[in-house]
Protein backbone atom coordinates (compact mmCIF):
# COMPACT_ATOMS: atom_id res chain seq x y z
CA UNK A 1 0.00 0.00 0.00
CA UNK A 2 1.30 3.46 -1.33
CA UNK A 3 1.91 6.04 1.49
CA UNK A 4 0.82 9.34 0.24
CA UNK A 5 3.62 12.43 1.06
CA UNK A 6 1.55 15.16 2.47
CA UNK A 7 3.45 18.55 3.09
CA UNK A 8 0.95 21.00 5.06
CA UNK A 9 1.25 23.92 7.65
CA UNK A 10 0.04 23.04 10.82
CA UNK A 11 -0.09 26.03 13.74
CA UNK A 12 2.04 27.87 11.06
CA UNK A 13 5.00 25.61 10.83
CA UNK A 14 5.73 23.88 7.38
CA UNK A 15 5.52 20.23 7.91
CA UNK A 16 5.82 17.14 6.29
CA UNK A 17 4.30 13.80 6.60
CA UNK A 18 3.92 10.41 5.23
CA UNK A 19 0.06 8.67 5.73
CA UNK A 20 -2.04 5.91 5.02
CA UNK A 21 -4.53 6.96 2.16
CA UNK A 22 -7.21 6.16 4.57
CA UNK A 23 -5.45 7.48 7.66
CA UNK A 24 -7.62 10.23 9.01
CA UNK A 25 -5.80 13.81 9.79
CA UNK A 26 -6.41 12.77 13.56
CA UNK A 27 -4.33 10.00 13.44
CA UNK A 28 -1.89 11.55 11.82
CA UNK A 29 -1.73 14.28 13.81
CA UNK A 30 -1.86 12.10 16.91
CA UNK A 31 0.30 8.90 15.80
CA UNK A 32 3.17 10.32 13.04
CA UNK A 33 2.95 13.70 14.64
CA UNK A 34 3.23 12.95 18.01
CA UNK A 35 0.72 16.15 18.38
CA UNK A 36 -1.96 14.27 20.94
CA UNK A 37 -3.34 17.50 22.24
CA UNK A 38 -5.99 16.50 19.86
CA UNK A 39 -8.36 13.91 21.42
CA UNK A 40 -10.61 10.96 19.86
CA UNK A 41 -13.62 10.75 21.50
CA UNK A 42 -16.36 8.82 19.07
CA UNK A 43 -14.56 9.01 15.77
CA UNK A 44 -17.47 9.26 13.97
CA UNK A 45 -18.25 13.14 14.00
CA UNK A 46 -20.68 13.34 16.80
CA UNK A 47 -18.49 14.70 19.66
CA UNK A 48 -16.12 17.64 19.25
CA UNK A 49 -13.03 16.16 20.55
CA UNK A 50 -11.08 15.92 17.27
CA UNK A 51 -11.96 19.83 16.80
CA UNK A 52 -9.53 21.43 14.38
CA UNK A 53 -9.15 24.05 12.01
CA UNK A 54 -8.42 24.01 8.28
CA UNK A 55 -7.85 27.36 6.63
CA UNK A 56 -9.67 28.25 9.38
CA UNK A 57 -12.90 26.55 9.39
CA UNK A 58 -13.26 24.43 12.15
CA UNK A 59 -14.39 20.65 11.61
CA UNK A 60 -13.86 17.19 13.29
CA UNK A 61 -10.20 16.06 11.88
CA UNK A 62 -11.46 12.31 12.62
CA UNK A 63 -13.75 13.12 8.99
CA UNK A 64 -10.78 14.49 7.32
CA UNK A 65 -8.12 12.42 5.65
CA UNK A 66 -4.65 13.24 6.43
CA UNK A 67 -3.76 13.38 2.91
CA UNK A 68 -6.68 16.08 2.56
CA UNK A 69 -3.73 18.37 4.28
CA UNK A 70 -1.85 18.73 1.39
CA UNK A 71 -1.68 22.32 1.02
CA UNK A 72 -3.65 23.28 3.81
CA UNK A 73 -3.25 25.51 7.01
CA UNK A 74 -4.14 23.34 10.04
CA UNK A 75 -4.67 24.91 13.45
CA UNK A 76 -4.47 22.29 16.61
CA UNK A 77 -4.74 23.16 20.04
CA UNK A 78 -0.84 22.94 20.32
CA UNK A 79 -1.13 26.63 18.35
CA UNK A 80 -3.55 28.30 20.59
CA UNK A 81 -1.78 29.66 23.34
CA UNK A 82 1.53 31.99 22.55
CA UNK A 83 3.82 33.30 25.81
CA UNK A 84 0.71 33.36 28.39
CA UNK A 85 -2.98 31.49 27.55
CA UNK A 86 -5.25 32.23 25.05
CA UNK A 87 -7.71 33.87 26.96
CA UNK A 88 -10.44 31.50 25.87
CA UNK A 89 -8.32 28.80 27.87
CA UNK A 90 -7.50 31.38 30.65
CA UNK A 91 -11.39 31.89 31.26
CA UNK A 92 -12.15 27.78 31.05
CA UNK A 93 -9.65 27.80 34.17
CA UNK A 94 -11.13 30.86 36.03
CA UNK A 95 -15.01 29.62 35.55
CA UNK A 96 -13.62 25.85 36.49
CA UNK A 97 -15.31 25.34 32.67
CA UNK A 98 -13.28 21.38 32.94
CA UNK A 99 -13.31 18.35 35.03
CA UNK A 100 -11.93 14.96 33.27
CA UNK A 101 -10.83 17.60 30.54
CA UNK A 102 -11.03 15.02 27.54
CA UNK A 103 -13.40 17.67 25.56
CA UNK A 104 -11.09 21.06 26.90
CA UNK A 105 -8.84 21.19 23.65
CA UNK A 106 -11.83 20.55 20.91
CA UNK A 107 -13.67 23.53 22.91
CA UNK A 108 -11.10 25.49 23.41
CA UNK A 109 -9.85 25.25 19.54
CA UNK A 110 -14.12 25.35 18.33
CA UNK A 111 -14.87 28.86 20.54
CA UNK A 112 -11.67 30.62 19.61
CA UNK A 113 -12.87 29.74 16.21
CA UNK A 114 -16.16 31.28 17.38
CA UNK A 115 -14.65 34.62 18.27
CA UNK A 116 -12.13 35.23 15.34
CA UNK A 117 -15.48 35.17 13.19
CA UNK A 118 -18.06 36.71 15.81
CA UNK A 119 -16.47 38.67 18.16
CA UNK A 120 -19.50 39.46 20.21
CA UNK A 121 -22.09 36.63 19.96
CA UNK A 122 -24.70 36.53 21.94
CA UNK A 123 -25.38 32.77 24.63
CA UNK A 124 -27.55 31.43 21.95
CA UNK A 125 -25.08 32.06 19.10
CA UNK A 126 -22.70 30.34 21.41
CA UNK A 127 -24.64 27.29 22.33
CA UNK A 128 -25.55 26.76 18.92
CA UNK A 129 -21.57 26.82 17.83
CA UNK A 130 -20.33 24.30 20.61
CA UNK A 131 -23.79 22.12 20.30
CA UNK A 132 -20.95 19.50 18.20
CA UNK A 133 -18.80 19.51 21.34
CA UNK A 134 -20.01 17.13 24.18
CA UNK A 135 -18.79 17.60 27.35
CA UNK A 136 -20.21 15.16 29.74
CA UNK A 137 -18.81 16.81 33.20
CA UNK A 138 -19.70 19.98 33.00
CA UNK A 139 -23.48 20.45 32.05
CA UNK A 140 -21.76 23.55 29.78
CA UNK A 141 -22.64 26.20 31.74
CA UNK A 142 -19.60 27.33 33.12
CA UNK A 143 -18.14 26.49 29.83
CA UNK A 144 -20.71 29.33 28.03
CA UNK A 145 -19.89 31.53 31.16
CA UNK A 146 -16.04 31.16 30.30
CA UNK A 147 -16.67 32.26 26.28
CA UNK A 148 -18.91 34.98 27.21
CA UNK A 149 -16.35 36.34 29.46
CA UNK A 150 -13.27 35.58 27.34
CA UNK A 151 -15.23 37.52 24.50
CA UNK A 152 -15.10 40.28 26.85
CA UNK A 153 -11.32 40.35 27.57
CA UNK A 154 -10.64 40.08 23.67
CA UNK A 155 -12.68 43.04 23.18
CA UNK A 156 -11.52 45.13 25.89
CA UNK A 157 -7.98 44.36 24.83
CA UNK A 158 -8.45 44.77 20.90
CA UNK B 1 -9.46 -6.79 -2.27
CA UNK B 2 -7.46 -4.16 -3.38
CA UNK B 3 -5.43 -1.28 -1.14
CA UNK B 4 -6.55 1.88 -0.45
CA UNK B 5 -5.42 4.55 -2.48
CA UNK B 6 -5.86 8.20 -2.38
CA UNK B 7 -5.90 10.76 -5.38
CA UNK B 8 -6.82 14.46 -6.00
CA UNK B 9 -7.11 15.56 -9.90
CA UNK B 10 -6.71 18.90 -10.65
CA UNK B 11 -9.24 18.98 -13.65
CA UNK B 12 -12.30 17.20 -14.00
CA UNK B 13 -11.08 15.19 -16.88
CA UNK B 14 -8.23 13.77 -14.91
CA UNK B 15 -11.15 12.96 -12.72
CA UNK B 16 -13.22 11.10 -15.12
CA UNK B 17 -9.89 9.70 -16.26
CA UNK B 18 -9.32 8.26 -12.88
CA UNK B 19 -12.76 6.61 -12.44
CA UNK B 20 -12.67 5.60 -15.93
CA UNK B 21 -9.86 3.25 -15.03
CA UNK B 22 -11.41 2.03 -11.88
CA UNK B 23 -14.51 1.16 -13.87
CA UNK B 24 -12.31 -0.77 -17.25
CA UNK B 25 -10.58 -2.45 -14.09
CA UNK B 26 -13.16 -3.35 -12.08
CA UNK B 27 -11.44 -1.68 -9.04
CA UNK B 28 -13.57 0.49 -6.73
CA UNK B 29 -13.26 3.81 -7.03
CA UNK B 30 -15.22 6.60 -4.39
CA UNK B 31 -15.62 10.03 -5.00
CA UNK B 32 -14.73 12.06 -1.44
CA UNK B 33 -16.27 15.59 -0.91
CA UNK B 34 -17.20 16.63 2.32
CA UNK B 35 -16.55 13.17 3.45
CA UNK B 36 -18.84 13.60 6.61
CA UNK B 37 -20.87 10.07 5.47
CA UNK B 38 -17.91 8.73 3.81
CA UNK B 39 -15.33 7.99 6.53
CA UNK B 40 -17.86 7.12 8.69
CA UNK B 41 -19.02 4.16 6.46
CA UNK B 42 -15.12 3.71 5.99
CA UNK B 43 -15.01 3.14 9.65
CA UNK B 44 -18.30 0.92 10.89
CA UNK B 45 -20.48 -0.65 7.88
CA UNK B 46 -18.14 -0.32 4.33
CA UNK B 47 -14.04 -1.23 5.54
CA UNK B 48 -13.42 -2.37 2.16
CA UNK B 49 -10.20 -0.84 0.07
CA UNK B 50 -10.91 1.04 -2.41
CA UNK B 51 -9.63 4.79 -4.02
CA UNK B 52 -10.85 7.68 -3.19
CA UNK B 53 -11.19 10.50 -5.56
CA UNK B 54 -11.18 13.20 -3.62
CA UNK B 55 -12.89 16.29 -6.10
CA UNK B 56 -12.15 19.44 -3.87
CA UNK B 57 -9.54 20.82 -5.80
CA UNK B 58 -11.19 21.44 -9.27
CA UNK B 59 -12.23 24.80 -10.29
CA UNK B 60 -16.16 23.24 -11.30
CA UNK B 61 -16.86 21.73 -8.10
CA UNK B 62 -15.71 24.93 -5.88
CA UNK B 63 -18.21 27.07 -8.36
CA UNK B 64 -20.35 29.41 -6.20
CA UNK B 65 -22.58 31.09 -8.85
CA UNK B 66 -25.90 33.33 -8.32
CA UNK B 67 -26.35 34.15 -11.88
CA UNK B 68 -28.98 36.20 -13.76
CA UNK B 69 -30.69 33.19 -14.66
CA UNK B 70 -29.16 30.40 -12.52
CA UNK B 71 -27.51 29.62 -9.28
CA UNK B 72 -24.64 26.94 -9.37
CA UNK B 73 -23.59 24.86 -5.93
CA UNK B 74 -20.33 22.68 -6.75
CA UNK B 75 -20.35 19.53 -5.25
CA UNK B 76 -16.93 20.90 -3.21
CA UNK B 77 -19.14 24.05 -1.45
CA UNK B 78 -19.56 23.10 2.09
CA UNK B 79 -22.53 23.94 3.88
CA UNK B 80 -20.85 26.85 6.32
CA UNK B 81 -19.72 28.75 2.83
CA UNK B 82 -23.22 28.42 1.48
CA UNK B 83 -24.68 30.14 4.23
CA UNK B 84 -22.24 32.55 4.43
CA UNK B 85 -22.87 33.62 1.22
CA UNK B 86 -26.06 36.54 1.73
CA UNK B 87 -27.53 36.66 -2.02
CA UNK B 88 -28.38 33.22 -1.59
CA UNK B 89 -29.79 32.86 1.57
CA UNK B 90 -31.92 35.97 0.13
CA UNK B 91 -32.77 33.98 -2.54
CA UNK B 92 -32.98 30.09 -1.53
CA UNK B 93 -33.80 30.45 2.39
CA UNK B 94 -35.62 27.22 2.64
CA UNK B 95 -32.52 25.08 0.83
CA UNK B 96 -29.97 27.26 2.91
CA UNK B 97 -31.95 26.08 6.03
CA UNK B 98 -32.23 22.58 4.99
CA UNK B 99 -27.78 22.54 4.50
CA UNK B 100 -27.69 24.37 7.79
CA UNK B 101 -30.06 21.47 10.00
CA UNK B 102 -27.39 18.92 9.02
CA UNK B 103 -24.50 18.65 11.91
CA UNK B 104 -22.64 20.53 13.99
CA UNK B 105 -20.69 23.46 13.23
CA UNK B 106 -17.70 21.04 12.87
CA UNK B 107 -20.02 18.73 10.04
CA UNK B 108 -21.02 22.58 8.55
CA UNK B 109 -17.85 23.03 7.76
CA UNK B 110 -17.07 19.62 5.94
CA UNK B 111 -20.47 18.77 4.74
CA UNK B 112 -22.21 19.67 1.01
CA UNK B 113 -25.57 19.52 -0.19
CA UNK B 114 -24.41 17.28 -3.42
CA UNK B 115 -22.86 14.84 -1.05
CA UNK B 116 -25.81 14.73 0.94
CA UNK B 117 -27.93 13.85 -2.27
CA UNK B 118 -25.35 11.41 -3.25
CA UNK B 119 -25.40 9.66 0.09
CA UNK B 120 -29.23 9.31 -1.24
CA UNK B 121 -30.60 9.07 2.70
CA UNK B 122 -34.59 8.71 2.53
CA UNK B 123 -33.91 11.26 5.22
CA UNK B 124 -31.20 13.16 3.68
CA UNK B 125 -32.69 16.64 4.68
CA UNK B 126 -31.48 18.31 1.75
CA UNK B 127 -32.89 17.04 -0.67
CA UNK B 128 -36.76 17.65 -0.41
CA UNK B 129 -35.36 21.60 -0.33
CA UNK B 130 -33.19 20.96 -3.50
CA UNK B 131 -36.28 19.39 -5.19
CA UNK B 132 -38.32 22.03 -3.84
CA UNK B 133 -36.04 25.14 -5.53
CA UNK B 134 -36.27 22.58 -9.00
CA UNK B 135 -32.70 21.80 -8.17
CA UNK B 136 -30.72 19.65 -11.37
CA UNK B 137 -28.07 17.62 -10.68
CA UNK B 138 -24.81 18.71 -13.18
CA UNK B 139 -23.45 15.23 -13.81
CA UNK B 140 -19.66 14.67 -15.54
CA UNK B 141 -19.22 11.89 -17.33
CA UNK B 142 -16.63 10.94 -20.36
CA UNK B 143 -19.11 11.79 -23.01
CA UNK B 144 -19.57 15.38 -22.10
CA UNK B 145 -22.18 15.32 -19.16
CA UNK B 146 -25.70 14.94 -18.49
CA UNK B 147 -28.21 16.35 -16.43
CA UNK B 148 -31.12 15.24 -14.20
CA UNK B 149 -33.84 16.28 -12.16
CA UNK B 150 -32.99 15.81 -8.23
CA UNK B 151 -36.26 14.25 -7.87
CA UNK B 152 -35.13 11.57 -10.30
CA UNK B 153 -31.69 10.97 -9.46
CA UNK B 154 -32.51 9.39 -6.33
CA UNK B 155 -33.53 5.33 -7.07
CA UNK B 156 -33.96 3.86 -3.87
CA UNK B 157 -32.26 3.38 -0.38
CA UNK B 158 -28.64 4.38 -1.10
CA UNK B 159 -28.74 4.15 -4.53
CA UNK B 160 -28.79 6.71 -7.15
CA UNK B 161 -28.58 7.40 -10.73
CA UNK B 162 -24.73 7.65 -10.76
CA UNK B 163 -23.41 5.18 -13.09
CA UNK B 164 -19.84 3.90 -12.88
CA UNK B 165 -17.31 6.99 -14.40
CA UNK B 166 -19.94 10.08 -13.71
CA UNK B 167 -19.75 12.02 -10.61
CA UNK B 168 -21.70 14.99 -10.21
CA UNK B 169 -20.07 18.39 -10.48
CA UNK B 170 -22.51 20.39 -8.72
CA UNK B 171 -26.24 21.71 -8.74
CA UNK B 172 -28.04 24.24 -10.78
CA UNK B 173 -31.32 26.01 -9.83
CA UNK B 174 -32.91 28.40 -11.89
CA UNK B 175 -33.04 31.58 -9.94
CA UNK B 176 -36.58 32.11 -8.13
CA UNK B 177 -39.01 34.11 -9.86
CA UNK B 178 -39.59 38.13 -8.51
CA UNK B 179 -42.16 37.10 -5.12
CA UNK B 180 -41.11 33.63 -4.48
CA UNK B 181 -39.36 32.35 -1.58
CA UNK B 182 -38.69 28.44 -0.24
CA UNK B 183 -38.74 26.72 3.30
CA UNK B 184 -37.84 23.66 4.94
CA UNK B 185 -39.35 21.95 7.79
CA UNK B 186 -38.29 18.28 9.37
CA UNK B 187 -39.52 16.92 12.81
CA UNK B 188 -37.00 14.94 15.02
CA UNK B 189 -37.37 13.98 18.23
CA UNK B 190 -34.28 16.48 19.89
CA UNK B 191 -33.98 20.30 19.10
CA UNK B 192 -31.14 19.76 16.64
CA UNK B 193 -28.69 17.13 14.99
CA UNK B 194 -30.89 14.23 15.01
CA UNK B 195 -32.02 12.29 11.68
CA UNK B 196 -35.51 13.34 10.19
CA UNK B 197 -38.50 11.75 11.18
CA UNK B 198 -39.87 13.55 8.02
CA UNK B 199 -39.44 16.71 6.28
CA UNK B 200 -41.11 18.68 3.68
CA UNK B 201 -39.53 21.46 1.58
CA UNK B 202 -41.96 23.87 -0.23
CA UNK B 203 -41.21 26.84 -3.00
CA UNK B 204 -43.96 28.93 -3.67
CA UNK B 205 -44.45 32.01 -6.40
CA UNK B 206 -47.39 34.50 -5.84
CA UNK B 207 -48.88 36.64 -8.12
CA UNK B 208 -49.46 40.72 -7.56
CA UNK B 209 -52.62 39.89 -6.01
CA UNK B 210 -51.18 37.26 -3.37
CA UNK B 211 -52.44 34.32 -5.33
CA UNK B 212 -49.79 31.62 -5.72
CA UNK B 213 -48.84 31.08 -9.73
CA UNK B 214 -46.04 28.19 -9.09
CA UNK B 215 -45.45 25.73 -6.58
CA UNK B 216 -43.36 23.02 -5.76
CA UNK B 217 -43.98 20.15 -2.55
CA UNK B 218 -41.39 17.77 -1.83
CA UNK B 219 -41.31 14.97 1.17
CA UNK B 220 -38.37 13.42 2.76
CA UNK B 221 -38.11 10.37 5.46
CA UNK B 222 -41.52 9.15 4.45
CA UNK B 223 -40.67 7.17 1.78
CA UNK B 224 -38.11 5.10 0.41
CA UNK B 225 -36.95 8.26 -1.40
CA UNK B 226 -37.82 11.85 -1.31
CA UNK B 227 -40.88 12.72 -3.54
CA UNK B 228 -41.66 15.56 -5.30
CA UNK B 229 -45.74 15.87 -4.82
CA UNK B 230 -47.19 17.06 -7.85
CA UNK B 231 -51.08 17.09 -5.74
CA UNK B 232 -49.56 19.02 -3.32
CA UNK B 233 -48.40 21.56 -5.45
CA UNK B 234 -51.68 21.46 -7.45
CA UNK B 235 -53.54 22.45 -4.28
CA UNK B 236 -51.30 25.94 -3.44
CA UNK B 237 -51.05 27.13 -7.05
CA UNK B 238 -54.25 29.21 -7.26
CA UNK B 239 -55.41 29.76 -4.36
CA UNK B 240 -54.76 32.30 -1.75
CA UNK B 241 -52.63 29.99 0.28
CA UNK B 242 -55.17 29.88 2.51
CA UNK B 243 -56.19 27.69 5.16
CA UNK B 244 -57.86 25.27 2.71
CA UNK B 245 -55.52 25.01 0.55
CA UNK B 246 -52.24 24.02 3.06
CA UNK B 247 -54.92 22.05 4.45
CA UNK B 248 -55.50 20.40 0.99
CA UNK B 249 -51.79 20.25 0.43
CA UNK B 250 -51.03 18.66 3.66
CA UNK B 251 -52.90 15.61 2.68
CA UNK B 252 -51.79 15.38 -0.92
CA UNK B 253 -48.66 14.70 1.62
CA UNK B 254 -49.69 11.97 3.62
CA UNK B 255 -51.49 10.68 0.74
CA UNK B 256 -48.11 10.41 -1.39
CA UNK B 257 -46.20 9.41 1.73
CA UNK B 258 -45.64 5.32 2.75
CA UNK B 259 -43.30 5.49 5.80
CA UNK B 260 -41.90 2.95 7.43
CA UNK B 261 -42.54 2.12 11.36
CA UNK B 262 -39.10 2.42 13.33
CA UNK B 263 -37.66 3.65 16.82
CA UNK B 264 -38.04 7.29 15.33
CA UNK B 265 -41.78 7.12 14.69
CA UNK B 266 -44.54 4.90 13.58
CA UNK B 267 -45.53 5.14 10.39
CA UNK B 268 -48.93 6.62 11.26
CA UNK B 269 -47.51 9.25 12.54
CA UNK B 270 -45.40 9.92 10.12
CA UNK B 271 -47.91 10.19 7.57
CA UNK B 272 -49.65 12.53 9.79
CA UNK B 273 -46.57 15.02 10.85
CA UNK B 274 -45.62 15.33 6.90
CA UNK B 275 -49.04 17.56 6.27
CA UNK B 276 -48.10 18.87 9.65
CA UNK B 277 -44.69 20.11 8.30
CA UNK B 278 -45.85 20.85 4.33
CA UNK B 279 -48.76 23.34 5.69
CA UNK B 280 -45.89 25.22 8.20
CA UNK B 281 -43.44 25.34 5.20
CA UNK B 282 -45.98 26.42 2.59
CA UNK B 283 -46.80 29.15 5.31
CA UNK B 284 -43.59 30.08 6.34
CA UNK B 285 -42.32 30.33 1.83
CA UNK B 286 -45.07 32.74 1.50
CA UNK B 287 -44.38 35.03 4.24
CA UNK B 288 -41.13 35.48 2.84
CA UNK B 289 -42.38 35.67 -0.87
CA UNK B 290 -44.67 38.67 0.40
CA UNK B 291 -41.14 39.93 2.13
CA UNK B 292 -42.92 39.98 5.75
Amino acid sequence: MAKVHVTTRINGEAREFLCEPHQTLLDVLRDELGLTGTKEGCGSGDCGACSVTIDDRLVCSCLVLGAEAEGAEIGTIEGVAGAELHPVQQKILEHAALQCGICTPGIVVAAKNLLERHPDPDETTIRYWLAGNLCRCTGYDKIIRAVQDAAKELAHSA
Amino acid sequence: MGAYAYVAPQSVDEALSVLGEQASSGTRAQVLAGGTDLLVQMRSIDRGARTIIDIKKLAETNRLDVGADEIYIGAAVCSALMNEHEALKALLPGLMEAGDLIGSTQIQGRATICGNLCNSSPAGDSIPAQIAVRAVVDIANASGGRQLPVEEFVTGVGTNALEDGEFVLGLKIPRPAENSSDAYLRFIPRTEMDIAVAGCGVSVTLAEDGTCSAARVAIGAVAPTALLVPAAAEALIGSKLDDAALQAAGEACSTASSPITDKRGTAEYRRKVVAVLCRRAAAIAKQRATGA
